[in-house]
């Protein structure tokens, strides 16, 4: 068959990808970006004594912290998710989703899930004395707290719980229904993505039901642990990880280096993460033996980190130039060292020794950081300047802004990781050495100013983005566009 | 099997998170079912009950109207909305509620926490914490008036001039002696954590210590 013919019995890419959707979600997840970095600005101002909105109660810096990690992980991070997986699970597939009419409304759905959660977290806690509230939760016999839940990243008021699942099973239906169409071997991308549909249902089921209305006390913790790190593990993860098989071999025009590394990295990861739970609460109640299993998958998943990382190395091997003049292959590698450089971290943190210090420190912050921004938010700020181009049948307005944004995103988290591990070992060391916990807070003052400034410059880097994304689009409009292209090109 | 549609839903996607969950959750779950759970109601105990008298007395209005009588009862209904507000206003951001056997925490804080302490009620979700900007609570209970708290919640810079805690004027009616029904179930809450305890914990002690070792 010649290469016309194969063009012509496949189906075009229009047909097949909703484009608007997936724009709709970019634009929906950046706008959360912005509001979870103005959160965290201002609890990084309040920690400084510099917040100017003290005494107002619905920007109450407790509060906002709660919504920049929500906004961050069910705002941003599940909005640009969705926007890729309309892009590459039909083009994978060479199917529809299941129903487009189901994308538009999941759409909806998921922007007043997440409103929702951020309205709850805002203003719930202000009505919780209502009488009515009182006399409800008597009549029912439950908890009715309108604000936030007691669970990091999990605070998703309890009344958006069920709706939530409910977007996360459509949005199952709607991929999983493709991929059971699609005919022929699974390439790794699609491993990762059927795995991650169920991984997240679970996970969010037994995160949000559970240790609110089944569990106390130490079991609810150990839950509690596996939920924040199965949230982190098998739902951000593996969606991140399917992107970039996905778009490194494209970008490159080269296939994976290994199939064989591709599949230990993946059986690794599902076999290892989700037995980790427990490592968020080491020097718990939770029995020891339990302890020392967790700390113990961890240090093996580091392994299986290592195997996926070398395999996106042996990628690139020959091509290296292209970190340079390629932004979006700068952003994913970059992306990838950042994601060694944690796992790495994680290998030593997770170990009793280094607990007895950096627990319940800044050290802790630091890597988060370093694990959202620094490595998942960079592969989706990489995906989204490769793809804005083609969604908007425009050129970047400005190669410039790109680089700056590049060069603020990756310098600004990587100072705030550093100055944030430091900032947890003094902590540790103030507090074990039981000088009065004043010293702790004022000493942790340099550190926490430089996070801001770190902080300003990741904002400072995005507000380029934006300014460049709007002139881009009110750009000129390029005359060819990929719509009529054949799927596979 | 590796490749699999099948293998890849059935064995990774399900299968190993059940395995997971057994292990991490199900385990702990069975060694603990013996545990009962406690009531609100059934944690109150009579240092609680002496705060929240105290309580009654100091705010005789603000306590009428928006709490009544210091009855059991109502110190366990205030307690619920206690822990409403410490989760919603996102204390346990900045407060852990454990006191780990390391890192001489036991020294600053008291006892080292124990199981049966979190089971009740008002653990769920429990309130272990993963942040410490301020110090654990777990032993807070009767270490500091409740006049205290009231002012500290209102302005901490009042009592404790570099402190980064953010202030909550609304859980007051304007001033901090007037506190509001969040305001009084906040203190009521906090007067809780560690109450179940024989002993308060031996920060003098500690203070003694220190005061030798400076001179
Ligand atoms: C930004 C982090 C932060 C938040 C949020 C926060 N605190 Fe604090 N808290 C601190 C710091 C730091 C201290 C130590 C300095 C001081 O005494 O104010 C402290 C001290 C305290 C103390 C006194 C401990 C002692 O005996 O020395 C109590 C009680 C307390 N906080 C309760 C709360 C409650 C209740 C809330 C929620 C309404 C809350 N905190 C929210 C940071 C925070
Ligand atoms: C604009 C820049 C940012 C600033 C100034 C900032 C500041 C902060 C602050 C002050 C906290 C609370 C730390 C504490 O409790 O001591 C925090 C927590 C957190 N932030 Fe940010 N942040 C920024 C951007 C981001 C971004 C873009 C992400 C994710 C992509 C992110 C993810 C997180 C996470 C996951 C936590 C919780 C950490 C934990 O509890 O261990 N932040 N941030």
């Amino acid at each position: 068959m010649s290469s016309e013919t194969v063009a012509e019995t496949l189906p075009r890419h229009a047909d097949l990808v909703e484009e608007r959707l997936v724009r709709w979600y970019f634009l929906a997840a950046i706008s959360y970006m912005l509001i979870s970095m103005l959160g965290g600005i201002l609890m990084a101002l309040q920690l400084i004594h510099w917040n100017p909105l003290t005494s107002w109660e619905i920007f109450s810096a407790g509060r906002w912290r709660m919504v920049h990690t929500n906004a961050i992980a069910y705002g941003f991070l599940a909005n640009a998710f969705l926007g890729t997986l309309h892009w590459v699970v039909p083009r994978l597939t060479l199917q529809k989703v299941a129903s487009v009419k189901l994308s538009y409304f999941i759409f909806a759905a998921w922007q007043l899930i997440v409103l929702g959660t951020a309205a709850g977290i805002i203003i719930g806690p202000t009505l919780q004395d209502q009488e009515w509230i009182a006399s409800l939760a008597r009549n029912w016999h439950m908890e009715m707290s309108l604000g936030a839940q007691g669970l990091e990243w999990g605070e998703t008021p309890f009344w958006v719980d069920p709706i939530a699942l409910l977007g996360l099973a459509l949005v199952a239906i709607n991929f999983l229904t493709p991929i059971a169409k699609a005919k022929g071997p699974m390439y790794v991308t699609l491993w990762y993505y059927m795995a991650a549909f169920v991984w997240t249902f679970l996970t969010y089921a037994m995160g949000n039901f559970l240790p609110q209305y089944a569990l106390t006390g130490t079991s609810a913790g150990a839950v509690g642990g596996l939920f924040i790190h199965d949230l982190v593990g098998l739902f951000v993860t593996p969606l991140g990880w399917g992107l970039m098989y996905y778009i490194v071999p494209i970008i490159l025009q080269k296939p994976i280096w290994s199939h064989g590394l591709s599949l230990v990295g993946f059986w690794g990861l599902a076999f290892f993460y989700p037995l980790q739970g427990i490592h968020h609460f080491l020097y718990t109640p939770i029995p020891m033996f339990l302890q020392y299993g967790a700390i113990i998958s961890t240090i093996a998943v580091e392994f299986v980190v290592a195997t996926v990382v070398i395999n996106f190395m042996g990628t690139l091997w020959g091509d290296g130039r292209k970190v340079v003049t390629n932004l979006p292959i700068r952003w994913f590698y970059t992306g990838m060292i950042f994601y060694f450089i944690t796992c790495f971290q994680c290998a030593l943190q997770v170990t009793l020794t280094f607990q007895k210090l950096i627990h319940f420190t800044d050290w802790v912050v630091g890597h988060a950081h370093l694990v959202m921004f620094g490595v998942f938010s960079m592969w989706i700020f990489g995906t989204m300047t490769f793809l804005f181009p083609r969604l908007l049948g425009r050129e970047w307005y400005s190669r410039k802004l790109c680089e700056i944004h590049f060069w603020c995103s990756a310098v600004g988290v990587f100072i705030m990781f550093l100055d944030l591990g430091l900032a947890g070992v003094f902590q540790g060391f103030y507090w074990s050495s039981l000088q009065p916990w004043d010293v702790s807070v004022d000493g942790s003052q340099p550190f926490w100013i430089t996070r801001l400034f770190a902080g300003l410059t990741m904002f400072v880097g995005f507000l380029c983005f934006l300014y460049n994304l709007h002139m881009t689009y009110r750009g000129e409009q390029r005359a060819s566009s990929t719509a009529a292209v054949p799927a596979t090109a | 099997m590796f490749e699999s549609k099948a293998g890849i839903l059935f064995i990774a996607g399900i299968g190993f998170f059940a395995f997971a969950f057994l292990s991490n959750a199900v385990v702990p779950m069975v060694m603990y079912k013996d545990l009962p759970e406690q009531t609100a109601e059934q944690v109150v105990n009579d240092k609680l009950m002496y705060q929240f008298d105290e309580l009654s007395r100091r705010y005789p209005g603000a306590f009428r109207e928006h709490i009544g009588e210091p009855t059991v009862e109502n110190c366990a209904d205030a307690l619920r909305l206690g822990k409403q507000v410490y989760v919603g206003e996102g204390c346990w951001h900045c407060h852990s509620q454990f006191v780990r056997p390391v890192s001489n925490d036991s020294k600053r804080f008291g006892q080292v926490s124990e199981t049966w302490e979190y089971q009740n009620e008002l653990q769920r979700p429990v309130m272990f914490g993963t942040r410490r900007v301020g110090p654990d609570l777990s032993r807070e209970g009767g270490r500091r008036g409740s006049d205290w708290h009231a002012v500290h919640f209102f302005k901490p810079k009042m009592v404790s001039p570099d402190s980064p805690m953010p202030e909550y004027p609304w859980l007051f009616d304007g001033a901090p002696d007037q506190p509001n029904g969040r305001g009084l179930a906040l203190i009521t809450y906090v007067q809780w954590l560690g109450s179940w305890l024989d002993t308060y914990p031996y920060y003098e002690e500690l203070d003694a210590e220190k005061m030798e070792e400076s001179f």
